[in-house]
C-alpha cells in the first residue's frame, strides 16, 4: 500500500516547465540564413580576390590579401555560382523572417529602439568585463536587440548594394543614394564585415548560455526558461 | 505578491488598444529595474496574447493538440517570447513536443545536398539558371545604360586589353567579311563598308568586367538592331550567335541585341578599332558584362536554338549566360 502510494506520488509531480520561444518559421529562417550567410561570405571573398580593390578601374594595388583557403568556389566563376544561388536563400529567409515578425507583432521584442541605447553598455560590461548583470525584464536584453537588429540591417544593406552591383543598369536609381555604382562595392564589403563581427560574438554567447538555449532554436521549446524564475 | 505589478499592466488594456499598451509597457522597464529581483519576468509578447491574431496563429500551429487544457492553468498565465503560454509537461509530453517541432525544421537538411559532390554542380547550375531567368525578366528593353561626358571617359591608354587566347589573332583586315547565317532573308558575306553605311552611333558608356572593375570608354558603330533589320533577320528569334576569328564564341538574347545601345562597334575613341580591341568589328553592349562583348567577329547567326552548351566561351566554363547589367 505504502509502496504504490510512493510510486504514484513520485510519478505524478515530475513536470517540466517549457516555453515556446521560436516558432518554426523563425527557426527555419534562422538555419537557412545561417548556412546562406556562411556561403555568401566565403564565396564573396573569392569574388573579391578577382579584383581586390575598390577603385573604379584596374587595381593599382591590392587592397587586402585574402587567403584562398577561407574562400568557397575555387575560382571566380565557381564562387559566382555559389553567390548567385545562395543569394536567393539568404534574401528569401530574411524576407520571410521580417514579414513574420511584423505580422505577429513580435518585432517589438527584438527591434533595437532608441530607448534601448542606455542599456547596451551595462550589458556589454557584464558580458565582457564580468560586471554585475543588469536586471532584464524582457525576452531580449538591449545588447541582444542591438545584435539581432544589426543583422537585419547588414542583410538589407548587403541585398541593396548587391542588387546595384549585379544589375547597375536596371537598378541605376538604387545606386544614387549609396553614392554611386562604385560605392556599392564598398558598402557591400562593409556589410559583410558587420556579419563577420556578429557571428563570433553570437556563437560565443550561444556557447555560454548552454545546451537548452541552443536547443530552443531547434525545437522551439526551452526547458526551465530563465525569465520565469 | 510580487507577481502583481506585471499582471496588473496586462489587464489594463482595452482590447483594441493593444498596440498602444505594449509601447507603454516598453517605456516602463527603467522603473521596474528598481523593483525587487524576485519579480517574475515575462516575454513582452505576452501582452499581445489577447489579440485575436496571435491566438489564431497559435491554434493553427498546434492543430493536433489543443494548447491550453491539459494542466490546470497556473494562477497567473505566463507566456514565452512566442506568445505561447508556458506549459508544465511530463517528460514524455516534452519528448513528443520536441520531436514534432524538430520535424518541422527538418526541411533545412535539404541544404546538405550542396555538400554532396554529385549533386552540388547540378544544383548550382539550377541556381545560376534561376538567376539568369530573373535577370532576363528584369531586363528593360528600353532602359538605357548611363552615358557619360567626354571628360569622364578614361584615356585610351588606360582602356585595358582583354583577351582569352591571343591579343591579336592576325585578322586579314583587307579581305575580312562578316558571315551572316540563320533566320535572315539575306544571308551571306558582308563587307565592313556595308555595315558602316548604316547610321553611326557614338556613345560614352561603361564597360564592366565580371571581375569587378569597370572603365568608361568611347565607342562608335552601327546599332545591331539596324543591321539585323537591314539583313532581314527574324527579330522574333531568340538568340544571336557569334563566332570569332580567335575561336571565341558567344550568344546573346534577342532583347539585348535589339537594345538601342547595342552596337556592332568598329570605332573606339574616334579611330578604327585597333587589333587589340577586336578589329575590325566587335560587339559593344553597355547592358552586358565584358565577357559577352565578343571581339574579332567572324560569323553571326540568328537562331532559336543554341548550338551546343550555352554557346559562350566563358559561359561553358561556368559563368552565367545572361551576364546582364
Amino acid at each position: 500500500m505504502a509502496a504504490t502510494a510512493n510510486v504514484t506520488e513520485s510519478k505524478a509531480p515530475e513536470l517540466i516547465t517549457v516555453a515556446y520561444e521560436h516558432p518554426w518559421l523563425v527557426r527555419i529562417a534562422h538555419w537557412l540564413s545561417a548556412v546562406a550567410v556562411f556561403v555568401m561570405i566565403t564565396s564573396g571573398l573569392r569574388i573579391f580576390i578577382a579584383f581586390p580593390s575598390f577603385g573604379p578601374k584596374l587595381p593599382e594595388k591590392d587592397f587586402i590579401d585574402i587567403p584562398k583557403a577561407i574562400t568557397l568556389g575555387g575560382w571566380l566563376g565557381g564562387a559566382l555560382q555559389w553567390h548567385f544561388t545562395f543569394m536567393w536563400i539568404f534574401v528569401g529567409s530574411g524576407v520571410v523572417y521580417v514579414i513574420y515578425q511584423v505580422v505577429t507583432g513580435h518585432w517589438r521584442q527584438v527591434l533595437f529602439m532608441p530607448r534601448d541605447i542606455k542599456g547596451v553598455w551595462p550589458m556589454a560590461r557584464h558580458y565582457f568585463f564580468f560586471g554585475k548583470k543588469p536586471p532584464v525584464d524582457a525576452a531580449y536584453n538591449p545588447l541582444q536587440k542591438l545584435a539581432y537588429t544589426s543583422t537585419i540591417f547588414f542583410g538589407v544593406v548587403s541585398m541593396l548594394t548587391g542588387i546595384v552591383m549585379y544589375k547597375p543598369v536596371q537598378f541605376w536609381w538604387l545606386a544614387w543614394p549609396m553614392g554611386g555604382f562604385h560605392y556599392a562595392r564598398i558598402w557591400h564589403f562593409l556589410a559583410m564585415c558587420g556579419f563577420v563581427a556578429f557571428i563570433p560574438g553570437h556563437l560565443i554567447m550561444v556557447a555560454l548560455h548552454g545546451w537548452k538555449n541552443f536547443y530552443s532554436m531547434i525545437t522551439g521549446w526551452k526547458r526551465d526558461p530563465e525569465y520565469l524564475e | 505578491m510580487s507577481d502583481e505589478p506585471q499582471p496588473a499592466s496586462d489587464e489594463q488594456p482595452e482590447p483594441k488598444a493593444a498596440e498602444g499598451d505594449s509601447s507603454q509597457n516598453a517605456t516602463e522597464p527603467p522603473v521596474q529595474e528598481e523593483a525587487p529581483p524576485a519579480v517574475p519576468r515575462f516575454g513582452p509578447a505576452g501582452d499581445e496574447q489577447p489579440e485575436p491574431k496571435a491566438a489564431e496563429s497559435d491554434s493553427s500551429q498546434n492543430a493536433t493538440q489543443p494548447p491550453v487544457q491539459e494542466e490546470p492553468p497556473p494562477a497567473v498565465p505566463r507566456f514565452g517570447p512566442a506568445s505561447e503560454p508556458v506549459r508544465e509537461v511530463t517528460p514524455g509530453e516534452r519528448r513528443r513536443m520536441n520531436r514534432r517541432e524538430l520535424l518541422k525544421v527538418a526541411p533545412v537538411v535539404v541544404l546538405g545536398a550542396f555538400a554532396i559532390p554529385k549533386l552540388r554542380d547540378p544544383l548550382l547550375m539550377r541556381g545560376l539558371e534561376f538567376s539568369d531567368w530573373a535577370a532576363g525578366a528584369l531586363f528593360g528593353r528600353h532602359r538605357r545604360a548611363q552615358t557619360f561626358s567626354d571628360s569622364e571617359v578614361a584615356p585610351f591608354e588606360r582602356f585595358p586589353y582583354n583577351y582569352y587566347d591571343v591579343a591579336d589573332p592576325d585578322v586579314d583586315l583587307e579581305r575580312w567579311t562578316l558571315t551572316v547565317e540563320g533566320l535572315v532573308q539575306r544571308p551571306g558575306e558582308y563587307k565592313l563598308e556595308q555595315i558602316q553605311a548604316l547610321p553611326k552611333v557614338v556613345q560614352n558608356t561603361r564597360h564592366v568586367c565580371v571581375e569587378g572593375w569597370d572603365v568608361i570608354g568611347n565607342f562608335g558603330g552601327t546599332r545591331a538592331s539596324d543591321f539585323l533589320r537591314a539583313i532581314g533577320a527574324d527579330l522574333t528569334a531568340r538568340y544571336l550567335e557569334l563566332e570569332c576569328v580567335d575561336d571565341y564564341y558567344e550568344s546573346i538574347d534577342m532583347a539585348t541585341v535589339l537594345h538601342p545601345q547595342t552596337l556592332f562597334c568598329y570605332e573606339m575613341y574616334g579611330k578604327p578599332l585597333d587589333r587589340g580591341h577586336g578589329a575590325p568589328l566587335r560587339l559593344q553592349m553597355p547592358t552586358k558584362l565584358g565577357y559577352k562583348q565578343a571581339k574579332y567577329l567572324d560569323t553571326i547567326r540568328v537562331t532559336n536554338v543554341l548550338k551546343g552548351g550555352k554557346h559562350g566561351y566563358w559561359e561553358d566554363q561556368g559563368y552565367d549566360w545572361f551576364g546582364g547589367l
